[in-house]
C-alpha cells in the first residue's frame, strides 16, 4: 500500500509565565528592541465602522483571575472581510483585524479597542453572526485555547456554529455582556461550572 | 496539490499535550474539563494576519546584539538557530512570523516576576523575531540559554529551551512551542516536556547540533524545523449547492 506522507504538526508547549518577553516586550519593560508591541493598535482615525471596546478577564478553576494570560483576537472588518489574505477581496486598509494584549499584572484584565465586525459566510454559504475569534495562552495552558465572542445586541439565533452546540445552555458563555454603548465584557472561565465553550477549530 | 484557501487539517490532539497534565501543576486548574466543540475551519480560521519583512529591524533576529550597548555583546555560548517553517504537506511556509524568547546564559529571564538568583546580563534582552523567506527558511543568532529552576516539584529544572511563537497563513495555524537542545539530560525529566504524550512528538522539538552550518571560530549552529497544520485540497467541498 502507498503511504500517506503528511508530516506531523510540531507539538504545542505552554507559553509559560514570561510570554511577555517575546510577544509584548515593551509591556514588560524590554524597550528599545521593537518600536512598539505588535497588535497593540488595531484601528486608526480612518478605520471604517463602529468603534467598540472589548474587555475581559480569564479565570482559573478556583475562580481566581489569571494575571499572566495573553489574548489574541482576529476579526473581520466592518464589511465582513478579513484583512491580509481573504480570498474574497481586499479589506479596509486602515484595519489590522488582529490584536494582542496581555492581562494587567495586578488585575488580569485585558482591553482591545477595535470595531464591530461585519458578518462572514460559513463554508456552505449561510451567514455567521458577527463574531470575534480569540486565542488564549498562559502558563499552565499546554495548547492555546480557541473560542469566539458573539455580540449580545445582534441576532445570533441562526449562527451555524452556535446552533450546532448540543448543550444550548452553554451558548451564553460565548456571548459578551454589554457594559455600555460600544463597551463589551467577555470574561473567560477555563474550568468549572461557568466554563467557556472552547473550540477544536 | 493543495488549495491556498482550503480548510486546515484537524489537529491530532493525541500528538499535542493534553490540557490536563497533572505533573505540570499549574495545568490542573487551567485546563478545561468539558470537551472541545469540534468544527471544520471557516474563513474566520483560514485567514490570518499578514506580517511583512518591512516591519523588521536590522537586529531583530540577533539576540547577541539587539539589546546590547554600543560595542558590547551578550555573554554566553554563541549559537545560530536556523531551519524552515513547513506545512504538513511538506511545503515551505513563506511570510511566517516567528517570535522567540529565552533566558540568558545563566537561566535568568528579564522579567519583573522572575526572581532567580542568577544575574541579568545587561547586554541581553531575550526577545527576537523574524519572517520566513520565500522557501520558509529563517535564522536567528543568540546565546545558548541556561537551565533554570522553577517552583513545581521540589527540585524541578527546565532544560535549556527557546520559546517560539509562530503565525502561519491562517489563525488556525497559530502555535506556541519550545525548542530543546540535542543531548540535554534535563529534557527527559521535565514535566512540561512530559506533558507531550509520545517520545516521537518530543523528539520533534529537539534541535540537533548542525556542524555543517556552524561558523568556525564564531558560533555553533542548531537546526530547528517547525511544522504547521496543512490545508486540504477543497476537492468537492465548499461548493455552494446549486452552483
Amino acid at each position: 500500500m502507498q503511504e500517506l506522507t503528511q508530516l506531523k504538526e510540531s507539538p504545542s508547549q505552554t507559553a509559560g509565565p514570561y510570554v511577555h518577553i517575546g510577544c509584548v516586550p515593551n509591556f514588560c519593560d524590554i524597550t528599545g528592541v521593537y518600536p512598539e508591541d505588535l497588535g497593540a493598535q488595531m484601528v486608526n482615525a480612518d478605520t471604517k465602522g463602529e468603534r467598540i471596546t472589548l474587555r475581559g478577564t480569564v479565570f482559573d478553576g478556583t475562580g481566581t483571575a489569571i494575571k499572566d494570560a495573553m489574548i489574541e483576537i482576529w476579526q473581520a472588518d466592518a464589511a465582513g472581510l478579513y484583512p491580509g489574505n481573504d480570498p474574497r477581496g481586499a479589506a479596509d486598509p486602515n484595519f489590522t483585524g488582529w490584536g494582542r494584549k496581555a492581562g494587567d499584572y495586578d488585575t488580569g484584565e485585558w482591553v482591545f479597542h477595535t470595531i464591530r465586525p461585519g458578518a462572514v459566510p460559513f463554508p456552505d454559504g449561510r451567514m455567521m453572526a458577527p463574531h470575534i475569534s480569540l486565542w488564549i495562552v498562559a502558563r499552565g495552558i499546554n495548547i492555546g485555547l480557541n473560542t469566539r465572542m458573539y455580540f449580545p445586541d445582534t441576532d445570533n439565533s441562526a449562527d451555524p456554529l452556535l446552533t450546532r452546540i448540543e448543550h444550548q445552555n452553554r451558548v451564553p458563555t460565548l456571548i459578551a455582556e454589554k457594559e455600555a454603548d460600544g463597551v463589551y465584557r467577555f470574561d473567560i472561565y477555563l474550568q468549572g461550572e461557568k466554563e467557556t465553550v472552547f473550540l477544536d477549530v | 496539490m493543495t488549495d491556498q484557501n482550503g480548510a486546515f487539517f484537524h489537529r491530532d490532539r493525541n500528538w499535542h499535550p493534553p490540557a490536563l497534565a497533572p505533573a505540570y501543576k499549574t495545568s490542573v486548574v487551567r485546563s478545561p474539563q468539558k470537551a472541545l466543540i469540534s468544527m471544520n475551519t471557516t474563513l474566520s480560521e483560514q485567514t490570518g494576519p499578514v506580517f511583512g519583512h518591512n516591519m523588521l529591524g536590522a537586529l531583530d533576529n540577533d539576540l547577541i546584539l539587539n539589546y546590547a550597548a554600543e560595542g558590547e555583546m551578550a555573554i554566553g555560548q554563541r549559537i545560530i538557530v536556523h531551519g524552515r517553517v513547513l506545512d504538513q504537506n511538506g511545503r515551505g511556509v513563506p511570510g511566517a512570523l516567528l517570535e522567540f524568547w529565552q533566558a540568558n546564559a545563566g537561566g535568568r529571564y528579564r522579567h519583573k516576576k522572575e526572581g532567580y538568583l542568577a544575574p541579568l546580563d545587561p547586554n541581553f534582552g531575550g526577545c527576537g523575531r523574524t519572517v520566513t523567506d520565500e522557501n520558509g527558511g529563517y535564522s536567528l543568532r543568540t546565546v545558548k540559554p541556561g537551565a533554570y529552576p522553577w517552583p513545581n516539584g521540589g527540585n524541578d529544572w527546565r532544560p535549556a529551551h527557546i520559546h517560539f511563537s509562530v503565525f502561519g497563513q491562517g489563525f488556525a495555524q497559530r502555535l506556541i512551542t519550545q525548542m530543546y537542545f540535542d543531548g540535554d539530560p534535563l529534557i527527559w525529566k521535565c514535566p512540561i516536556v512530559q506533558s507531550i504524550p509520545s517520545r516521537a512528538a518530543v523528539e520533534q522539538l529537539i534541535a540537533p547540533l548542525d556542524m555543517d552550518n556552524t561558523v568556525p571560530m564564531d558560533a555553533r549552529a542548531y537546526k530547528f524545523d517547525i511544522v504547521l497544520r496543512g490545508r486540504r485540497s477543497t476537492l468537492f467541498e465548499n461548493r455552494m449547492e446549486g452552483t
